[in-house]
């Protein structure tokens, strides 16, 4: 196990060094000298000389790319020249939100998710299979931001005749004057440990419709596999044999095929983190949510390289962590994996 | 290409490794390779097989309601984007009844603007009718390119396994730790608001995706028993592997291609939400009617569902054939 676990750690570092040099690149290839993109139009020639010199723009370009490296390796992804601070920081404030956001969107997903995909595969060709499959698709097809706007429009502005629905607040994560008092920045938590739970009770109305925008791609995905993956186990010989042994049929379905059945769905779970992450650029900019995706959502408005190229690092990392944690939870369950 | 042809001495090379006897005695010219054989096999296997992959799978696709369903919407959607000069009442985007339009208002519909006005002054069917040309151009035109793109990574990988096999999955697992958006993004960010930036920016995402399947499709293929007869027959492995391998591992990226017109549609929406988008006024687009009209959300929700409707119902109706289509070309769902 432990190999397995190093070689596949190892693996990383091929991609990663890869994504180094694409961003470079990528940094190098945006339209502009990178000089006057940091300092703007009306630059002076000789301010810019001096920023050049200062952050070796004139050395060679494999010189460049190493201290460029190095910078990322220190964590030092620049200063954003929008709001002259550095994009490490501002990241790292922002973050619990999306934290917060994305674990709200994935409950949604996983505790609707795995339930209704069970059912519907269990009486597969039912009114309720074919409601969840189609309810799923649609799922799939709408656009997260328009989905956003819907649930925005109807929940908390209100629509003309329907203002009885408009419950929820529309944006934000708390309410200003409830002056909650902040540890983690991650303010249900920063509620519960106060003991301020109107603040925490707060923070969890915010969250409930940007968690269902951005949850509802993921939990059409876990539907759809959930269904799949136990409609594939029912028919496999053990779950016959389980039967016939006159095991009881509750016991079958925990025991049995629920936990084969949810190995797929685990490893699809994994693999939104990355799409998540990128949905809560266009839910935080519906609901002026104030996390990265927001942030990223105004850098991309603003042009703001130093924040994106800061972004892609940050996601690509999550997403290669992500996936040696799914990867070594595969191995755990199944040693088979190992060998390969 | 007949097989008899004199073979160049570098193909020679790669065959040696596949089957060293046949390909060293081809090579000597101890072996005499009968032409005719080959092509009569080929005949036979034509007139034995009945029903073919295609022709099977087709006949699977009618019996389903969904791939009809999702077909008509498709052919509806291509329909009103070729037509929609001839369809639309007006010129699109003329704003020819600004002066009807106030900060705070929109005039009511009227049976000459069925749907009333855009907050632009143009009328919103037209602008609708005229979105969809748009979405086919953009989602034909990126998915293409990400196909192209995708087929020469994927093939190469495929085709010559090895070490640029590795490099080159490589390069795809990059690719694929950054989300689709985010490449889109980057790739929207270095070439400017262009039409052009926005397909390339959506196929860049869709080229490691395509890579991946044709490489796994052309693997599984590679190992069945037709390519080892193949090689025993002393073909080339080039022609082995283009005429027979790659036209065999179309089908996933087939079934890819129709799904990817649908993420393809509903991206360049999110690019114009996002201000990456098409910054011609005068062009209809989905993506940027229904970010333009979100101030007016309460006042006129339509203005943001109509659009948001459209771009939902033309993914679903690619959505649906493409699954139909992967259900009739997958050989399990055959019984």
């Amino acid at each position: 196990m432990l190999r397995f676990a190093v070689r596949r750690i190892l693996l990383m570092i091929p991609v990663l060094f890869g994504l180094s040099v694409l961003l470079f690149l990528w940094l190098r290839a945006l339209p502009g000298d990178p000089a006057r993109a940091l300092l703007g139009e009306k630059a002076t020639d000789e301010a810019i000389a001096r920023i050049n010199a200062q952050y070796g723009f004139d050395q060679p370009l494999l010189q460049q790319y190493l201290t460029y490296t190095g910078q990322l390796l220190r964590g030092d992804f620049g200063i954003s020249p929008r709001t002259g601070e550095p994009v490490v920081e501002t990241f790292l404030l922002r973050f619990p939100a999306t934290v917060e956001l994305a674990v709200a969107a994935l409950l949604f997903a996983v505790a609707l998710g795995i339930p209704l995909g069970y059912l519907a595969a269990k009486r597969a060709g039912g009114v309720l299979d074919t409601l969840t499959v189609s309810a799923s698709l649609v799922g799939v097809v709408i656009p997260v931001f328009v989905l956003a706007y819907l649930l925005k429009v109807v929940f908390a502005v209100g629509l003309p005749g329907l203002e009885f629905l408009a419950v929820l607040p529309s944006s934000g994560r708390q309410t200003v004057t409830i002056n909650a008092t902040h540890v983690t920045n991650f303010y249900v938590l920063d509620g519960l440990l106060t003991g301020e739970l109107d603040a925490a009770w707060d923070a969890i109305l915010h969250l409930i419709l940007p968690a269902i925008a951005l949850g509802s791609i993921p939990l059409a995905i876990v539907v759809r596999m959930t269904r799949a993956s136990v409609l594939d186990v029912v028919h496999e010989d053990y779950i016959r044999t389980a039967k016939a042994k006159g095991l009881p049929p509750g016991l079958i379905s925990r025991r049995h095929v629920l936990r084969n059945a949810l190995l797929p769905v685990v490893t699809i779970i994994g693999l939104q983190t990355g799409a998540l992450l990128a949905g809560a650029v266009l839910t935080e900019g519906v609901f002026a949510f104030n996390g990265i995706g927001s942030y990223l959502f105004e850098a991309i408005s603003n042009l703001d390289y130093a924040v994106l190229q800061g972004f892609i690092v940050f996601i690509a990392l999550i997403y290669a962590v992500v996936n040696l944690v799914v990867d070594l939870l595969y191995g755990l369950i199944d040693p088979r994996l190992r060998t390969r | 290409m007949s097989p008899d042809e004199p073979r160049p001495p570098a193909s020679g090379a790669t065959d040696t490794d596949l089957v060293p006897d046949i390909a060293v005695a081809t090579a000597a010219g101890l072996i005499q390779r009968p032409p005719l054989l080959v092509e009569a096999m080929g005949d036979v296997a034509a007139d034995e097989e009945g029903t073919s992959l295609w022709k099977g799978a087709l006949q699977r696709l009618i019996r389903n309601p969904s791939a009809i369903i999702g077909a008509a919407i498709v052919a509806a959607f291509v329909l009103v984007a070729i037509f929609a000069p001839v369809l639309a009442p007006y010129e699109p985007a003329g704003s020819q009844w600004i002066r009807e339009i106030t900060p705070y208002s929109l005039p009511p519909f009227s049976p000459e603007h069925p749907l009333g006005l855009d907050p632009f002054g143009s009328d919103l069917v037209t602008q609708l009718i005229f979105g969809a040309r748009q979405s086919l151009i953009i989602g034909v035109v990126s998915t293409l390119l990400g196909l192209v793109g995708g087929a020469i990574l994927g093939g190469l990988a495929g085709g010559f396994g090895g070490w640029v096999d590795l490099v080159v999955m490589r390069l795809v697992d990059i690719l694929l730790s950054i989300p689709s958006l985010l490449l889109a993004v980057s790739v929207a960010a270095v070439m400017g608001r262009q039409p052009l930036a926005i397909m390339l920016a959506i196929a860049a995402a869709q080229v490691p995706v395509f890579a991946r399947l044709l490489r796994g499709s052309m693997l599984a293929e590679s190992r069945k028993d037709y390519v080892l007869a193949s090689v025993s027959l002393g073909l080339r492995r080039r022609t082995i592997t283009m005429s027979h391998v790659l036209p065999n591992s179309l089908g996933p990226v087939l079934v890819q291609a129709t799904l990817s017109l649908a993420t393809a549609i509903i991206e360049v929406a999110a690019l114009s939400y996002l201000g990456l988008g098409d910054p011609d006024p005068a062009v209809a687009e989905w993506g940027r009617m229904l970010v333009k009209a979100q101030d007016r959300l309460q006042s006129a929700p339509h203005l943001t569902l109509l659009p948001g409707l459209c771009i939902a119902i033309t993914a679903l109706g690619f959505t649906l054939l493409g699954e139909a289509l992967r259900e009739a070309l997958d050989p399990k769902s055959r019984r």
